[in-house]
């Protein structure tokens, strides 16, 4: 034993795992968290960890050792793709348990959450009022239809979803999205949940280091988590972030504001019809963990609108879990595709077997001109998990994505 | 807004039906033992920022709970605590049991009918 070996039995000394959710950064919307009702978020948090860590090796196991014998035993041939491993892996009970217990972890999540965010909804109404009262940098779209990808199913579980106002100048649903959401990203994310767009500004400073953008828009920016860290990078641009959600929209600015940021403005509107902008409005234009709660159809027409949008010498980028390739294993694609069946995230499985660069060729970008990347959160690693160094594979909630996107 | 329509609020369904990987009995049960095992976590937390603080403020000192002896009388009181709340707990068991030596039982909703019979 070397000096500098940790004391034996010191349970503290490899640590490996959320860290207490006091850590993280406040601003002036957050709402206020009782001891209790941080220790609630702190037990979801390691129940998350604990099934990702503990039970899904035994889901892995469960399905080499007794699923596929199974299938093959009766089918006479093997499992073809991740929908028949997916469909085989309901049989079996070491998978029913790890999803009954995923899924009431996130019932439990949004519970815990909407509880803390309800309950003093009216006091965090007024002090969004307070800030965000004659600013212009608010645009809501009170005609604007919610469409069907975003109303038909609450995503992750999250009744009411990022639209659904409780009386005028409501931010529950964004107070409920910003402050709880902890507990799935297990503090990968960092201090304000914003690690993942200071990668995307990290990436483009390295691989664009001549890039200055002026005009940047994120869309589906919901409370500007990844947005805030670009207008932070290039401070002499002006940030537009759109989302569908008027909560999140007034929760976002308010929380700019109290943080610091205010090369922001905040968008009602949808990214199929963003013709409020006229063409060659922006230099760059960013969509983060957003593609897979769409549609087909919509997904398309918000390609076609970035195309549009976009200045000469612009570009566009779209942060995604990867995508599904013949390479990775049918259960890693069964498991990948959990959220889309058992999560409210029905366009993740169609999302993540399409050929995304087609897509984009097909919205008008030239081959030659795509960009493929990668990214991993950027957090304060004195206090955060760093998604960089954790071999931990939750299925599709990792803070390691791709980088598909495209100049013109 | 009420505190009753906040609680309702905070435990509403969201919107999409609901999938069910074990039987729905079992399923419902899971569910519940997990929101107590959360709310078991959160005063077991509860407890250790009260214990962290007495010995903060010179209260308690370090070890002192670990070399805890209840004396004679307080330990009658605490064995009589648990064996009360194990029964409280496993009360059907109890209620279960009890029937097997009962052959004789019957429904209320049989009784029902047989005193609401007209004759």
């Amino acid at each position: 034993m070397s000096r500098n070996d940790p004391p034996k039995n010191d349970p503290g000394a490899d640590y490996d795992g959320p860290p207490d959710y006091r850590v993280i950064g406040r601003h002036a919307l957050f709402p206020q968290t009782s001891h209790d009702e941080i220790e609630r978020i702190n037990f979801l948090a390691q129940m998350n960890r604990h099934l990702a860590a503990n039970v899904v090796p035994g889901v892995k196991q469960a399905y080499e050792k007794r699923v596929v014998p199974a299938f093959e035993a009766a089918e006479g041939r093997p499992i073809a793709n991740r929908h028949e491993a997916r469909k085989a892996l309901l049989a079996d009970p070491a998978f029913q348990t790890w999803s009954a217990m995923r899924r009431m972890t996130m019932e439990q999540r949004q519970q815990a959450g909407r509880w803390t965010a309800l309950r003093q909804s009216e006091q965090l109404a007024e002090k969004a009022r307070e800030l965000t009262e004659g600013d212009d940098r608010l645009k809501l779209d009170p005609a604007l239809q919610q469409p069907r990808y975003v109303s038909a199913v609450d995503h992750h579980c999250m009744p009411g979803s990022y639209h659904t106002e409780y009386f005028p100048g409501d931010v529950t649903n964004g107070a409920n999205y910003d402050h709880a959401g902890f507990v799935t990203t297990s503090g990968l994310l960092g201090k304000y949940s914003d690690g993942g767009g200071h990668a995307v500004a990290r990436w483009v400073k390295r691989n664009l280091p001549d890039f200055q953008p002026r005009q940047i828009l994120e869309i589906g920016g919901t409370v500007g988590h990844s947005s805030l860290p670009l207008a932070q990078a290039f401070p002499e641009a002006e940030m537009t972030i759109v989302d569908l959600g008027a909560p999140v929209l007034r929760y976002g600015l308010g929380r700019a504001k109290s943080l610091g940021v205010d090369n922001v403005r905040f968008v009602q509107a949808s990214g199929e019809d963003l013709s409020i902008f006229p063409d060659a409005s922006f230099d760059w234009i960013q969509t983060t963990m957003f593609l897979h709660e769409l549609s087909t159809g919509s997904l398309r027409r918000i390609m076609a609108e970035t195309r549009r949008l976009l200045k000469p010498g612009g570009i566009v980028l779209h942060v995604e879990q990867p995508q599904y390739a013949p390479e990775m294993p049918l259960f890693e694609q069964a498991m990948r595709d959990w959220d889309a069946y058992y999560n409210n995230e029905p366009f993740w499985s169609r999302m993540h077997e399409m050929d995304l660069d087609a897509e984009m060729i097909a919205a008008g970008f030239a081959r030659d001109q795509l960009i493929h990347g990668g990214v991993t959160a950027v957090v304060d690693r004195d206090l955060f998990p760093d998604a960089a160094d954790d071999d931990k594979e939750d299925y599709g909630r990792k803070a390691a994505w791709h980088v598909i996107g495209a100049t013109v | 807004m009420s505190i009753a329509d906040a609680l309702r609020g905070a435990g509403a369904k969201p919107a999409g039906k609901r999938p069910y990987f074990l039987d729905a009995e079992v399923e419902r049960v899971l569910a519940i033992t997990m929101s107590i095992a959360q709310e078991l976590a959160v005063s077991r937390q509860r407890t250790d920022t009260l214990e962290r603080l007495l010995l903060e403020k010179g209260v308690l000192s370090q070890g002192e709970i670990d070399a805890f002896v209840p004396d004679r009388a307080a330990a009658t009181e605490r064995a009589l605590w648990n064996q009360e709340y194990i029964a409280r707990i496993l009360r059907i068991v109890q209620q279960e049991n009890e029937a097997v030596g009962r052959p004789d039982d019957i429904a209320s909703e049989d009784v029902a009918v047989e005193v609401g019979a007209e004759s």
